[in-house]
């Protein structure tokens, strides 16, 4: 062991300069090159930031298309999901709320309508996206809030669905947040 | 559903395409010939300057394990100190503090073993100088500890008698120089040309749409995912790991990480074919493999696009399917088919949550670490399965009467003890772990402990006692996956972890280095007319046949307490 040990002190103290130091560094040189320049991409009105393009954010008022439940209620200094699973009693109940309070408010919507991202929690707590359905289904009581006609608020939704990967890969979705702040242009 | 679908035949064909060319240079850089990648010799010659280390001089198996533990244990004692002392330290822009002993010691050794548990959350229990300097770090020389360990394997297994078995640190350096590292760089580039951040600015906060002030967790994460990924390690720099929208972007970044994560294991498989000049024994052992792995992620995919049926009884649609714990950008068949791979691989990174998975789905991901011989880690994985390989070939021997031989060499009783003890070992520190938490739970469930036993699980039932089969399960198979539900993060849980990834790791690195060591000095005895052949399909089957004999029977009866009493609850 002794005619190793040194070597291994060494060696280590080499492989440290290199993969904690020198490896992230030119990761961090050629990512300012990057979109957002390594600090990640932020979407900015009237020159402030408000949002981060890929965080989901909190939205609760009927005006505004709704994220889904979060686990960290979308305080991104953190990250989680709920970790409960399907056979638990209490989990249960508090999906059934969250459908009750969806109903609440969005009258007229029937409950086999409801896609299920839209009363369970993602992954992350953090999930920028609703798929297409979890939007259209919220298209009404948007549209009433803003007294908007329902097409054009559909039109707005299928304007910002976006397609698979290369347009064969993975599911459609819809960034809650980009849907949003479109909704807040329109006139 | 059918893009979904096409997404993930795509991800397992693509990454097959590129493991074997990638195979066979893995192949030529351990046998020391020539590659594309010779630009870096120069540099390996700094390194071994620095370090004062003679690649050519050769060591025998007993020396490489020594060299190998030495360093390892450099390596812990280095990042423990580190873990507990990181809070009063620079690089430090979130103000995080120092962990406690307890967790600084799980977590040293988890990312020592390659396993990366976590029992702290990325965003808050770490600086970006122990992420940078300590996790990633080990991130690349825990996973070249195994390749390394693996070349040395293939050197022995050569058709020639000797113990000359190459310069342990030469295949450690040039495991990091020449597989993990340029493959890291690309990752991370691709990575951060698709928003995950790579600058060392701390948490961000604004004020968001409708006026609540968000904070914006971040830091030099890109490089770092990277090497999770190609190093099979699977901590991630987030605590929602690959679920997290700046750990993994979308679906493209999706498809990276599992190629990233998959390509090394698979193509070190190839490599051996490669290497012994037996492509066909390699092919057969990817057969096998495969077949595993098809098993496990097929019945998982269905059950995770069915969706749940009691949130289906509460009448909602589950076109997505079950979405609890996911994401919409990845959908339930990316989930589902990322949450076997990780665990047949020894990545565990996840993106999504596996605590949230259908019973059938944690039942198969419980399975896939059980078994942990279908591709399995960088290195390690194949080690694994070596070992029941030998006990394949003994057994066959044995019924057909023929003496059991393995490439050209006898297989006695000696290498078969260890090869038993290894795969007997797995089972007995999950199931022992198990059966003493589950204990403690419910006969001193109310015990003064800080957190009282008894608010360890954080759902009821089955899926109670699932959760911490799962957590040694992915310790001794060094996974690093969780239920993530259960309050790990206490003296209980760190210390008797730990413990469990120790034996994990060290023990199915040395029996195998050992074994083939041994038979590496033994009489080559050129194949003739009555060998038995190991590269023939039948000779899969009866490996096939010894890993789920061994490796999932034995845990059967735990499973039908935990995943398996959970599915007859609610189907």
């Amino acid at each position: 062991m002794k005619n190793y040990l040194l070597p291994s002190l060494r060696l280590t103290l080499v492989l440290i300069v290199l993969f904690g130091g020198l490896y992230p560094l030119s990761v961090f040189l050629i990512g300012k090159l990057a979109p957002g320049h390594g600090d990640g991409v932020t979407i900015e009105k009237n020159g402030k930031v408000i949002g981060f393009e890929n965080i989901g954010q909190k939205f609760t008022d009927d005006k505004y298309f709704w994220s889904r439940p979060s686990a960290v209620n979308y305080n991104a200094s953190g990250s989680a999901g709920s970790n409960k699973a399907t056979s638990n009693p209490d989990y249960l109940k508090d999906v059934q709320a969250r459908i009750d309070t969806f109903l609440k408010h969005n009258p007229g919507i029937q409950k086999s309508d409801i896609p299920s991202e839209l009363v369970t929690a993602s992954g992350s707590g953090l999930d920028p996206d609703i798929s297409p359905e979890g939007a259209l289904v919220q298209v009404k009581r948007v549209a009433n809030a803003r007294h908007f006609s329902e097409e054009k608020v559909k039109e707005l939704v299928d304007k910002n669905t976006q397609k698979p990967l290369w347009g064969i890969m993975g599911p459609e979705k819809v960034n809650v947040l980009k849907l949003n702040l479109a909704l807040d242009e329109m006139k | 559903m059918t893009k979904e679908i096409i997404g993930i035949v795509f991800m397992f064909l693509i990454t097959v395409l590129l493991a074997i060319p990638f195979g066979k240079y893995i192949a030529k850089v351990f046998k020391g010939e020539k590659t594309v990648t010779d630009f870096m010799k120069p540099f390996e010659r700094l390194i071994y300057k620095l370090s004062g280390i003679n690649p050519e001089k050769e060591m025998n198996w007993k020396q490489h394990l020594l060299a190998l533990l030495t360093i390892n244990m450099i390596w812990f004692v280095y990042a423990f100190i580190m873990f507990l002392i990181q809070g009063s330290l620079f690089l430090n822009p979130d103000g995080n503090p120092s962990m406690t002993p307890d967790l600084s010691f799980n977590t040293a050794i988890s990312f020592l073993v390659n396993c990366n548990l976590q029992d702290y959350s990325g965003e808050t229990g770490v600086t970006y100088l122990t992420q940078l300097f300590v996790i990633t770090f080990l991130m690349f020389v825990s996973a070249a500890t195994a390749i390394a360990g693996l070349a040395v394997i293939f050197r022995a297994l050569q058709d020639k008698v000797t113990d000359k078995l190459g310069n342990y640190f030469h295949y450690l350096v040039i495991s990091c120089t020449r597989i993990l590292l340029p493959l890291s760089i690309l990752v991370a580039v691709l990575l951060a040309f698709n928003g995950t951040p790579t600058s060392y600015a701390g948490k961000s906060t604004f004020l968001g749409v409708q006026g609540d002030t968000v904070n914006v967790a971040r830091g030099p994460a890109a490089g770092m995912i990277a090497i999770k990924h190609i190093g099979t390690n699977g901590g991630g720099w987030f605590g929602a790991n690959s679920a997290h929208p700046l750990e993994n972007p979308n679906y493209f970044t999706n498809v990276l990480e599992m190629v990233a994560q998959f390509i090394v294991p698979l193509a070190l498989i190839f490599a051996l074919g490669f290497y012994l000049k037996k492509k066909k024994l390699a092919y057969v052992i990817f057969g096998v493999m495969t077949l595993g792995f098809l098993l496990l992620v097929i019945p998982t995919i269905y059950y995770e696009i069915k969706g749940s049926p009691t949130i289906a009884s509460m009448g909602v649609t589950q076109t997505t399917g079950a979405m609890e714990g996911k994401e919409v950008r990845f959908g339930p068949a990316a989930s589902g088919y990322w949450s076997i791979l990780t665990t047949v691989i020894s990545t565990g990174s996840v993106n999504s949550m596996h605590d949230s998975s259908m019973p059938v789905s944690g039942l198969m991901q419980l399975l896939a670490m059980m078994t942990n011989a279908f591709y399995g880690g960088c290195g390690a994985g194949f080690m694994n399965y070596f070992i029941f390989l030998i006990i394949a070939v003994f057994m066959s021997g044995l019924m057909v009467g023929r003496t059991p031989e393995f490439l050209g060499r006898k297989i006695e009783a000696k290498e078969m003890k260890i090869a038993a003890i290894i795969a007997l070992l797995h089972p007995l520190i999950i199931l022992a772990g198990t059966a003493l938490s589950t204990y403690i739970l419910s006969s001193h469930g109310g015990m003064g402990w800080a957190v009282k036993p008894s608010t360890w699980l954080n759902n009821p039932g089955s899926h109670g006692f699932s959760e911490m089969l799962y957590q040694y399960t992915s310790c001794a198979a060094n996974n690093g996956s969780g239920f993530e539900g259960l309050a790990d993060n206490n003296p209980w849980w760190n210390i008797s972890t730990g413990f469990v990834l120790i034996l994990g790791r060290y023990l199915p690195i040395i029996g195998p280095i050992a074994i083939a060591g041994i038979m590496a000095q033994k009489k080559y005895i050129p194949e003739a007319a009555g060998t038995l052949r190991t590269d023939t399909f039948t000779f899969g089957i009866v490996t096939f046949g010894v890993i789920a004999i061994i490796a999932a029977l034995s845990f059967f009866p735990a499973l039908t307490l935990g995943p398996i009493a959970e599915y007859f609850s609610i189907y």
